[in-house]
């Protein structure tokens, strides 16, 4: 629960490489450390600025821009119930309030088994299928009351495999081959690949 | 920026309110509109960073052919035909607009912000805003002031984020610690946490915050502005010359700000010398002069003080028996009276400005200079061979971090370990210290080089090597000693090898202490006299205003400490000086105090070493006196007195001339203005700096001026165009009084219109003499390396245990004490741990201190910090050595 582990900082050099400049793989690197702690952790924030060059206060202010890079620690599902428009006309605020008996907590609390945290969200693209809502930002459509409780409980029983724990994007990591790599290996080789000019040429 | 003679063919035409201007090629609207006398009302842009458009404030009515719009003056640049109307009523619903959305969530606690009164958002919501408010709802509400560093507190809900502080801390500074964090409606400045703004530049945040947001720890609820009362000055923290402002209210200094002066600091300051304002007020200071009784050091009258002072000095066996150290602390105006006194007077030439952790004089006056902006001129090429710029002068390390940014300037680094612009520069090499200079002849050759030299891998050399052949030009030099456990003849070696292998090159000397380069400009060195001339060539021109002249060339400090030791020092005269801290072998300079049979101090406070002092005569200091200073590029600046001295303490020139009348001898001097006028007359390179400073700006004169001596005689008038060399008109050098008078003066707008100085023939003093010239020193052998040894390096922090930064209470917790730094590799045979504490031991001594990882110093080095609390350095080092060796052991 701090600094990236020597295997994510493996791959996190691996990551870093895809990039013409490390500071590109910031982002990428964020992800990383949310699925290896589950929120940021500022310990994951200062040794990322560390792997791509830039400032602790600079990883900061771009993951703060972010709404899903979370700097308190958050339940295993992050649970955001959609109360716009087509939600709300189809109960989703109704299905927020039976989520909020149902869970016992308020929206961005987290329950004390630390298994949930429920977020109340607006649109997220599924009109088509409301009221909907996403489990650590996995699609369940046209929820009923009852269809959540059952959410609730296949999740506590450990039996929605398909769901992995806050922070994972996805259970199949993107490998990019060596050819296509844009550039640096390692965050230590500074130097710009040659199609990219330096700092301060070109027109002034 | 400020040129305001723009050839129409290079401008850009552009109508402004309906008046037609021309504007620089690239120049931005609103940079145009204020140099031409519209001012655009502005929060987020600073002429000296680069626009974001973030505030909006500068909306104006621009129509480039399309019609008006409105757009944001600071992020256009002015097109030909371009029509702008500042005025218009759509500008001016735009700038109400933006004022009232600004202050919809922005505090009116205006009466209790240190802002208040000098608040660009006030003036300006005044001048362009509406005149109330629509918005009824709850403001937003944040924790008040907290502190983003020791030295700046942050109140959030008075940001209007515009971006100034942040793009100054990574810009500018380099430093990135402060950031936006959040977004939107929550969007604030705020730190990392646990991580705080700890940059060295971090009081610029608060000058340049248009609003109340970041106020100063040393500041906060001191002084309204409308009750200060300001002067222009030239901080004397380091010698680097930044332009400031001294505000003060109730006849006490209150704050620094940075004026912004293109030759020098840009409107920066460092932290230290913006906070320095506190040790202006300081308890510690000296109000009175004090003897030495039975009891120890005790008040004295100042007629008392006086006559024991000259009485000692009166009684000195012999003229080599007096020994002066330190005065690069002191106006030029002081340095020159104390030069005259000791020199002229007394006839003694041991006295040295610098305590032996500078550079020979003859480097700093001989060899081609070159300014700071010569240094950074855009696309140059610039070797560092000296201490960290920026621990030691910060603003100069801003020029070059700018420089390298911004201008394409390529830096090319050889110090014993990295620095600040490590990171920044194309190539650096660190050789073992002491065999710097065989690095840097391999440097300069034509050849490839394909062998280690001094500890560094012939790749790395040849990268260094690859880089300098590469410039377009000749390259600039910044010169001065990275270490103090490293002889000084190193780096004359160093730079005597640059000079043998490319002769065009100029040199900048990167020495530390205020005026250090006055002090020497006006003959406080051995061998020298006023005005960059020797003993030698200038003994005939000062003969007729000086009664007394050396008989031969005098000791250095060290030379002067070593005499003391011996017991052939009768007299040893502190300036301002603190042997004892500075002097980098401390058991020479103790044994130095101890030998002298008298030791007299002038200081603005006592030190460890004018303590020992038999009197101590109280000084006036910075902002207590009027004056004028010499920056390391030999730019004169003028000094100006804002408050009073505390008690009775006198500028030293005072005490000079009160010295000189105790000892028979009247110097001529009534006020500061008239030392200058002597200064200006006689100084070689100071000719005629009097008329340049009355006529010259804020920028300062960059001596030697070009002088134009006109001997007024009847028949025969004399011309001299050459500043150095001075021939009549048939072309045969003649003599030139130096009881010069001026009749006629003006300043040249360019270096084509020499300044005439008229003199009369009275009293003819023989030819001016030629300026002091460089001295090179062949390669020296550094000893055989000690592969269970470790060579030190000893460099400075910007904060440390002097005067300066201990009497300044903000200041004085941030040295950061004695650590050694070692390479990480070096750990496991060593047996230390970070952290962890380690004697470092010299045949002299051992001092126990921390260990630090550091991979920025090479292996086979130990790193240390000068003046630090505990664990001197200067314990360690001995000025025999041309480097110190230490062993490291663990600490029992």
């Amino acid at each position: 629960m701090a600094r990236l582990t020597n295997d994510n900082v493996e791959l996190a050099r691996e990551i870093i490489g895809r990039y013409p400049r490390p500071k590109s793989a910031l982002i990428p690197l964020l992800h990383l450390a949310q699925e290896q702690d589950g929120h940021l952790t500022d310990d994951a924030m200062a040794h990322i600025g560390e792997l791509v060059g830039v400032s602790s206060a600079e990883v900061l202010g771009t993951a703060s821009f972010y709404e899903m890079f979370k700097m308190e620690p958050v339940g295993r599902y992050m649970v955001n119930i959609c109360t716009n428009i087509s939600c709300q006309l189809r109960g989703g605020e109704e299905l927020l309030e039976h989520a909020e008996k149902t869970l016992g907590i308020r929206p961005g609390q987290t329950t004390a088994d630390g298994l949930f945290t429920l977020e109340d969200v607006e649109c997220i693209a599924a009109c088509t299928e409301a009221p909907c809502l996403q489990v650590n930002y996995r699609y369940e459509h046209r929820i009923s009351n009852e269809g959540f409780d059952q959410l609730v409980n296949d999740l506590r029983a450990g039996r929605r495999t398909d769901i992995p724990s806050h922070g994972v994007l996805a259970e199949v990591r993107q490998h990019i081959p060596d050819e296509r790599r844009a550039g640096v290996v390692t965050p230590e080789d500074k130097a710009a690949p040659v199609w990219i000019p330096a700092a301060g040429e070109g027109e002034r | 920026m400020a040129e305001s003679d723009v050839n129409p063919i290079d401008g850009v035409a552009v109508e402004i309110n309906g008046v037609e201007v021309i504007a620089h090629k690239g120049e931005l609207l609103i940079d145009a509109a204020e140099r031409t006398g519209t001012y655009i009302p502005r929060f987020c842009y600073h002429e000296r960073m680069k626009p974001v458009g973030m505030c909006r404030m500068c909306l104006v009515e621009v129509d480039t052919g399309r019609g008006p719009a409105l757009q944001p003056s600071c992020m256009l640049e002015c097109t030909p035909g371009m029509k702008a109307d500042t005025e218009s009523a759509v500008t001016k619903k735009a700038q109400d607009g933006i004022l009232e959305f600004l202050l919809a969530n922005h505090p009116l606690d205006c009466p209790v912000c240190d802002k208040g009164g000098e608040c660009p958002l006030q003036d300006q919501t005044m001048a362009y805003g509406p005149g109330e408010s629509r918005f009824v709802e709850e403001k937003r509400h944040k924790e008040k002031p907290i502190p983003i560093s020791d030295l700046v507190l942050l109140d959030r809900e008075r940001c209007i984020l515009c971006d100034r502080c942040t793009r100054f801390a990574k810009d500018v500074a380099g430093d990135p610690l402060i950031h936006f964090i959040h977004r939107g409606n929550n969007t604030e400045v705020n730190t990392f946490p646990d991580e705080p703004f700890a940059s060295y530049f971090s009081g610029n945040t608060v000058q340049i915050c248009p609003v109340g947001a970041l106020t100063a720890s040393t500041y906060r609820f001191k002084a309204r502005p409308w009750d200060l009362e300001t002067t222009e000055s030239t901080c004397q923290t380091c010698s680097v010359g930044c332009r400031i402002s001294i505000d003060s209210s109730r006849d006490q200094v209150q704050r620094f700000a940075g004026v912004d002066i293109d030759p020098v600091n840009w409107g920066w300051l460092c932290d230290k010398g913006r906070f320095s304002s506190q040790a202006v007020t300081s308890d510690a200071r000296l109000s009175e002069p004090l003897v030495r009784d039975g009891s120890g050091l005790v008040p004295a009258k100042w007629s008392d003080a006086l006559n024991r002072f000259a009485k000692a000095l009166d009684n000195a066996s012999s003229a080599q028996s007096i020994g002066v150290i330190g005065g690069s602390r002191l106006t030029n105006e002081d340095a020159y009276a104390w030069s005259k006194l000791f020199k002229g007077v007394l006839a003694t030439d041991n006295v040295d400005a610098q305590l032996g952790d500078g550079l020979p004089a003859h480097a700093v006056l001989g060899l081609p200079g070159a300014t700071i902006d010569e240094v950074c001129a855009p696309g140059g090429t610039v070797l560092l061979l000296g201490p960290d710029v920026k621990e030691e002068l910060p603003v100069l390390f801003l020029r070059l971090r700018h420089a390298a940014v911004e201008d394409r300037v390529t830096l090319v680094e050889v110090s014993p370990r990295s620095s600040g612009l490590t990171s920044l520069t194309k190539a650096s090499v660190h050789p073992r210290p002491g065999e710097t200079a065989d690095v840097v002849a391999a440097l300069m050759g034509t050849a490839a080089i394909d062998r280690e030299i001094a500890g560094v891998a012939a790749a790395e050399l040849e990268a260094a090597r690859t880089a300098l052949a590469a410039a377009s030009g000749p390259i600039t030099v910044v010169l001065g000693r990275a270490s103090i456990a490293e002889s000084a003849n190193v780096t004359v070696a160093a730079a005597s090898a640059i000079l043998a292998a490319r002769p065009d090159t100029t040199f900048l000397s990167a020495l530390r202490r205020s005026n250090v380069r006055g002090a020497l400009d006006m003959g406080l060195a051995p061998g020298l006299l006023p005005g960059r001339v020797t003993l030698e060539d200038g003994a005939e021109w000062y003969s007729e205003v000086w009664p007394a002249m050396p008989s031969a060339i005098g000791l250095d400090t060290e030379g002067i400490l070593r005499a003391a030791a011996d017991g052939r020092i009768d007299v040893l005269v502190l300036l301002g000086a603190d042997p004892l801290a500075d002097f980098p072998d401390a058991d020479l300079a103790e044994r130095g105090l101890t030998g002298a049979r008298t030791v007299l101090s002038v200081d603005t406070a006592l030190n460890a070493s004018s303590k020992r002092a038999d009197v101590v005569l109280a000084a006036a200091g910075f902002a207590e006196k009027a004056g004028t200073t010499t920056n390391i590029e030999g730019r004169v600046s003028t000094l100006s007195q804002r408050v009073t001295p505390p008690g009775t303490a006198r500028a030293d020139w005072m005490l000079a001339a009160e010295l000189s009348n105790r000892l028979g001898t009247d110097l001529g001097f009534e006020s500061f203005g008239d030392v200058l006028a002597e200064i200006s007359a006689v100084a070689p390179a100071y000719l005629a700096l009097d008329q340049a400073i009355a006529e010259g700006s804020t920028d300062g004169v960059l001596l030697p001026l070009d002088v134009v001596v006109i001997i007024d005689e009847e028949d025969d008038d004399i011309v001299i165009v050459d500043e150095t060399v001075v021939v009549s008109e048939d072309g045969a050098e003649v003599d030139v009084t130096a009881d010069v008078v001026v009749e006629e003066s003006e300043v040249a707008e360019d270096a084509d219109e020499p300044i005439e100085l008229i003199a009369d023939d009275s009293d003819v003093a023989g030819a001016m003499p030629p300026f002091v010239q460089f001295a090179p020193i062949d390669s020296i052998a550094a000893p055989p390396v000690d592969s269970y040894g470790f060579r030190l390096v000893a460099s400075r922090k910007l904060y440390d245990q002097g005067t300066l930064v201990q009497s300044a209470p903000a200041l004085a917790p941030l040295a950061p004490g004695s650590i050694v730094s070692l390479n990480p590799w070096e750990f496991d045979r060593l047996g230390v741990a970070a952290g962890g504490r380690a004697l470092v031991r010299t045949a002299k001594a051992s001092v126990n201190v921390t260990v630090q990882s550091d991979a920025g110093v090479p292996r086979g080095v130990a790193a240390m910090i000068v003046n630090q609390a505990d664990g001197r350095v200067s314990d360690l080092v001995s000025v025999d050595e041309l480097v110190a060796e230490v062993r490291i052991e663990t600490a029992p």
